[in-house]
């Protein structure tokens, strides 16, 4: 085990290097954004024509900024790839020293390019998306504050600046979620998502107190440096809060319960931040602490990842059957997938490399499911129920193609990403020793079973069979016309649909991810558990197509009602209640927590205002009184005030001398 | 003791008192003419402003512990010295008034006063007040500090008791009565320390350096009882819970500029003792007591959170969430590091802008609604869209987001309490949870959803409302209660006098958050400094260890 490790962390004794070159104005990828969001927030109406020009231009430079740090930091040997880029003293007080500063090392700049590029698409979108919005500006504002956060999330480099960046996209989230403001339940769902989110983001807070703690700083260099010197109960303890941040940021279990109602928000929002980005924070962080979780010492944290991670992706796969909310289905498909590379960096040196390659592979599939469900709704008066779809296929050709490429993707067609990047998984996690190695490949293995079953689902209800909206009318009293979108929407479609084809090869074939992250996460352990890959592949493959015949043999033999059944089997009735997860929260916290509240409010006013009223009325005579004879109300209290003192000088002399 | 001046030869000091004294006199004389006073109180408080940042300027963070300071004798039979100067902590607190005070007068530039009552003579109040608690926050003589103490308990008597709401007289004479009860149990200790340094020294002094010397060799059950005279004043004047129910009835009466000075300034002249009187004076018995501060402290926070989700009315939420964030301070205090001491005193500092800018944007609420219920608000922010932003930034602060001043601070007393107290500090955690929770929702229902609330919408269905008579049902009632736009009152959005008020907090938010470091290197000295008086070490030991004298 210990030879495994020493390995697996081999790749990290290098030593950190200080930034310079063109890394040396790094800076510049946070500004650039921030600058848009604040001059479109803070610029008001004025900037309502170009706004949407220059929220774009700014992220589409710090993408191509991106791209020369990239290809700078590629052309690097690989042990002077980690870089450091200190910007100034933030917080100094005694031995706590946070350096505000960016670390420049392959996994962030995977990262980087990641957000920017995904992010540019998205920008562009949104011009199309958002057009008819009066707020358009605002959005590009809010936007722009997300690139920046998320940015600042993955590039900082302590756990604070960390911590400042995951906050950071909570509040983007926030706006972005709640964005229709007049309607109560974005609100609610806005704030619902920033609440659960806080929840988690306590444990990353603890987990930085622990660290400096025991470490005295919250420096990644120093904390991975020492981390190994630190007891088996620290190691865990700060392995397992930092999951509970991962959980909260990424919809895991126990708090996904945020991510389905975040669809409140505009289709692009959830296409960048509640499926390609911010929601995989939590999968950056297990990695990024992969010093920390690589130690033997954090075996039982691991363990704990990877029950999150296993449980969380058959929770969500099985949710997402039951659903006919177009976009809350792709959501818990999202939860269910994070939970895939959950489980992956919970599998520690084995996994972290494959956790990353199947986020950035479902950054691509994932962005463009969700963006052409957006092009669906546009062209369906807003109608996200699938039920009121179908044979949309002849109407929204492109949007069509680019929606099953990214349908294959995920369900892990032969030689598509998903294929390269979830099969990996499931073989890494057959590689566990023992019974966890049938486990968890097991469940990985029925997840992609399911998977296949609810987008098969999917994809039928929406794109295939006879058209069901013919006769009906959209919320606002409509006729749906449904048409293709626009060129400012289709064209991101497409780059993303290239992407979720040849991704996953580009960056699996001779390892080449892999080798690049070695850096950072150290290099990949080579499993073999006791099946072979090539079984476990052929496994995959089968189980994907068992799961997408059913689909077809129930959903897509014969006509769908318009309106969902009610008459049910219990499995499907828990599954369309989140699996009674809002239930729990709201017997265990929700209620007790309005009732505890309420009795306080009680108390307060009666009880302890009553009191010490009493007390007072007592010492100095009633209020009321004290109102009458208000003119001489200081100069009596003067008086009063003498007494009293000599009365509690004499009881303390007594005490003294006694 | 001579009787002449003595100190470090600086005038700055000596103005900064005096100025809002003659300022206060000026507006006084002026009250007949509403305009010129208003002008001339806003002049003087920008030039005490100016001088506050004089005295920044002057300041050196590893000079002397007091510094800006003179002294001359009082009651010289008694030992009693008029002195003032100030250290890193008291500096902070004076800038923290100065800042405020041109932002209040600015903020109640328009207000509605009682009938009788001038702007003039309001205005003069809030200088004479501002005077007072540079007063007490430079005052280095224990008996002047306690006699100022005690006197700035006036202005605000009659800023509550004359221009407040409803239960003005109410609020007003709890508000005295509770500030007056401790203060009468802390002169009870100030002078004990007199004696005990007159048997020591031959002679009783209230010079608070020498005191300090003399009382914290006492024996611990000694200490311990001037420790618990000082604290009542100090833990009513911030309230910890229990003590603390006079200041939702006070923030609640108070005029809304009022309010501001009251939670910004007057109650962190408890926190503010905390530090300069217990933890030096008393080192023992803090440390023997500092579990039941704790408590208290932890308690409020959780309690503070829990009643400010359950108010039904905007002045007490705030009122409420300041217990809270006192609780906060509290523990920062008696957590015993450096880092967790200097996010408390930059908590003061910050409490004061975020709950401020909080206070003036409610304030700006009810002014157009002329409720300060929030169940008569909802969907505001259609009408209203930069008020609403405004809020929502100064909640985000209340909430201690990263990027806004109270984050360093919150952070601070968190991460430097947790290595002393896990426990304490795990609770108090999760009071950044209760935080998203009381200010997400304070902002969803007045600001979200449909236009709604007897505040904002006249009662009266819209003129041309469609009645539809074939769909009878719950539904139908829903849709005509649920108002057109055009049915809502002239509800305006921020003018520019309020936009001005806001935008130096707004500046102080965003950059005292990214950048905290001048605030910081000013309080650090000061904060080793009461750590040395107090025998107390850091439990994370720093590369560079600190020296004590």
């Amino acid at each position: 085990m210990s030879g495994k490790m020493s390995l697996a962390t081999g790749g990290l004794d290098t030593v950190v290097q200080q930034a310079s070159g063109a890394a040396s104005a790094a800076w510049l990828l946070l500004l650039l954004p921030a600058f848009g969001a604040a001059v479109l927030l803070l610029g008001g109406r004025r900037t309502d024509k170009w706004g949407h020009l220059l929220g774009s231009a700014t992220v589409i430079a710090a993408f191509v900024y991106g791209l020369v740090l990239f290809f700078g930091s590629t052309s690097l040997a690989a042990d002077d790839r980690l870089q450091n880029l200190s910007l100034f003293e933030w917080i100094n007080v005694g031995a706590l020293q946070i350096d505000f500063g960016l670390r420049l090392d392959p996994l962030s700049l995977t990262f980087v390019l990641l957000i920017t590029g995904v992010g540019s698409l998205i920008h562009i979108y949104s011009i199309g998306y958002m057009h008819d919005d009066a707020g358009r500006r605002r959005f590009f504002g809010y936007l722009n504050l997300f690139i920046a956060a998320m940015l600042l999330l993955v590039l900082g480099n302590s756990f604070v600046t960390l911590y400042f960046g995951w906050e950071g996209v909570g509040l983007a989230s926030y706006l972005l979620i709640g964005w229709y403001q007049g309607k109560d339940f974005a609100a609610t769902a806005a704030k619902k998502a920033f609440i659960m989110n806080r929840v988690g983001d306590v444990g990353l807070a603890l987990a930085i107190f622990l660290m400096f703690k025991t470490m005295g700083s919250t420096q990644f260099d120093v904390v991975f440096d020492k981390i190994g010197d630190q007891s088996t109960a620290t190691v865990v303890a700060i392995g397992l809060l930092l999951l509970l941040g991962a959980c909260g940021k990424s919809g895991q279990f126990p708090l996904q319960a945020w991510l389905p109602d975040a669809m409140a928000g505009p289709t692009p929002v959830s296409a960048l931040i509640h499926a390609a980005t911010m929601v995989t924070a939590g999968v950056y962080l297990i990695a990024r602490s992969s010093p920390i979780y690589s130690l033997p010492q954090a075996a039982d944290a691991r363990f704990a990842v990877m029950i999150i991670g296993a449980l969380t992706l058959i929770i969500g796969c099985v949710i997402g059957c039951a659903y006919d909310d177009f976009k809350k289905v792709l959501a818990y498909s999202t939860v269910s997938q994070i939970g895939y590379m959950i489980l992956a960096v919970g599998l520690g040196p084995a996994g972290y490399a494959l956790g990353i390659m199947h986020l950035l592979t479902h950054g691509f599939f994932k962005a463009g499911l969700f963006l052409g469900a957006g092009s669906v709704m546009h062209g369906m008066n807003d109608e996200g129920d699938i039920r009121r779809m179908g044979g949309l296929a002849r109407k929204m050709p492109v949007t069509f193609i680019t929606w099953t490429l990214g349908y294959l993707a995920l369900i892990g067609f032969p030689f598509l990403s998903g294929y390269f990047s979830k099969d990996a998984i499931i073989a890494a996690a057959f590689g566990e020793t023992g019974w966890r190695g049938w486990v968890f490949g097991g469940v990985a293995l029925l997840g992609a079973g399911i998977t296949a079953f609810y987008m098969t689902r999917l994809l039928i209800l929406v794109f295939l069979g006879k058209p069901r909206y013919e006769n009906l009318k959209s919320e606002d009293g409509r006729d749906y016309h449904p048409h293709e979108s626009p060129a400012s929407m289709t064209i991101p479609m497409i780059v993303l649909a290239v992407g979720s084809i040849g991704a996953g090869a580009f960056l699996a074939l001779g390892d080449r991810l892999a080798g690049w992250l070695e850096p950072t996460v150290g290099a990949t352990l080579e499993t073999h558990g006791p099946l072979s890959h090539g079984l476990i592949a052929v496994l995959t493959v089968a189980l994907s197509f068992l799961g997408a015949l059913i689909a077809y043999l129930i959903f897509g033999r014969r006509e769908q009602p318009v309106t969902r059944p009610v008459r049910v089997s219990f499995p499907v009735r828990a599954a369309r209640a989140d699996l009674y997860g809002n239930h729990l929260n709201e017997a265990l916290f929700g209620r007790p927590g309005i009732w505890l509240t309420r009795a306080l409010v009680f108390v307060d006013n009666r009880g302890v205002d009553g009191l010490v009223n009493g007390l007072a009325a007592g010492l100095g005579g009633s209020s009321g009184r004290l109102r009458r004879t208000q003119t001489g109300f200081v100069r009596s209290y003067a008086l009063s005030m003498l007494g009293g003192s000599i009365l509690v000088i004499a009881a303390f002399l007594m005490v003294r001398f006694a | 003791m001579s009787p002449t001046v003595s100190g470090d030869g600086s005038w700055v000091m000596a103005v900064l008192l005096l100025l809002p004294l003659v300022g206060a006199g000026v507006v006084m004389a002026l009250r007949k003419n509403d305009r010129l006073a208003k002008q001339a109180a806003l002049v003087f408080s920008i030039g005490e402003l100016a001088m506050a940042a004089c005295a920044w300027g002057k300041f050196e963070a590893s000079g002397a512990r007091l510094q800006q300071s003179f002294s001359f004798d009082w009651i010289p039979s008694f030992g009693v010295h008029i002195s003032f100067g100030v250290d890193g902590i008291a500096l902070v607190m004076i800038a923290t008034i100065a800042v405020l005070t041109p932002i209040v007068i600015g903020a109640g530039w328009a207000d509605k006063l009682p009938e009788g009552r001038t702007a003039g003579g309001f205005f003069a109040l809030i200088l004479l007040e501002q005077a007072l608690t540079i007063g007490v926050f430079a005052a280095t003589d224990v008996f002047l500090f306690y006699v100022l103490f005690e006197i700035m308990l006036i202005p605000m008597y009659f800023l509550i008791g004359s221009y407040g709401g409803a239960r003005r007289q109410y609020a007003a004479v709890k508000f005295f009565l509770y500030s007056f009860l401790g203060g009468l149990i802390m002169l009870a200790s100030v002078i004990a320390c007199y004696v005990m340094a007159g048997d020591e020294l031959g002679k009783g002094t209230f010079d608070w350096q020498t005191l300090v010397g003399v009382v914290s060799d006492a024996p611990l059950s000694t200490q311990i009882w001037l420790f618990l005279g000082f604290f009542a004043a100090f833990a009513f004047k911030a309230p910890l819970v229990p003590f603390h129910t006079w200041l939702p009835d006070a923030t609640a009466e108070a005029p809304i500029v009022v309010g501001v000075l009251l939670v910004g300034v007057l109650d962190k002249v408890g926190t503010f003792g905390f530090l300069r009187y217990l933890l030096p004076m008393f080192p023992d018995a803090s440390k023997e007591l500092a579990p039941y501060v704790l408590v208290l402290a932890v308690a409020g926070i959780i309690y503070g959170a829990m009643l400010a989700s359950g108010q039904t009315d905007m002045k007490r939420f705030v009122a409420y969430v300041s217990i809270a964030h006192f609780g906060f301070i509290a523990l920062g205090i008696f957590a015993f590091s450096s880092q967790a001491m200097a996010g408390s005193v930059t908590y003061m500092l910050n409490h004061s802008i975020a709950t401020g800018m909080l206070i003036l944007v409610i304030g700006m609420v009810i002014s157009r609604g002329g409720s300060t219920r929030i169940a008569d608000y909802g969907g505001m922010s259609k009408l209203t869209p930069v008020l609403a932003g405004m809020l929502l930034i100064a909640g985000l602060s209340t909430l201690s987001l990263p990027g806004t001043n109270s984050f360093i601070s919150e952070f601070l007393v968190l991460i430097g309490s947790f290595p002393n107290q896990p426990v304490f500090t795990i609770i108090a955690t999760t009071g950044m949870v209760l935080a998203a929770i009381y200010v997400l929702w304070l902002y969803q229902r007045i600001m979200t959803g449909p236009l709604r609330g007897n505040a904002l919408v006249t009662q009266e269905p819209p003129i041309d409302a469609p009645v539809d008579a074939t769909s009878g049902g719950p539904g139908a009632v829903k849709v005509k209660l649920e108002p057109e736009v055009s049915a809502h009152k002239a509800i305006f959005d921020l003018n520019g006098r309020e936009k001005l008020v806001l935008a130096p907090l707004l500046l102080l938010i965003i950059g005292l958050g990214v950048y905290p470091k001048p605030v910081l290197d000013v309080v650090t000295p000061t904060v080793d400094a009461t750590m040395c008086e107090a025998a107390l070490v850091d439990p994370v030991p720093a590369e560079r260890q600190l020296q004590c004298q």
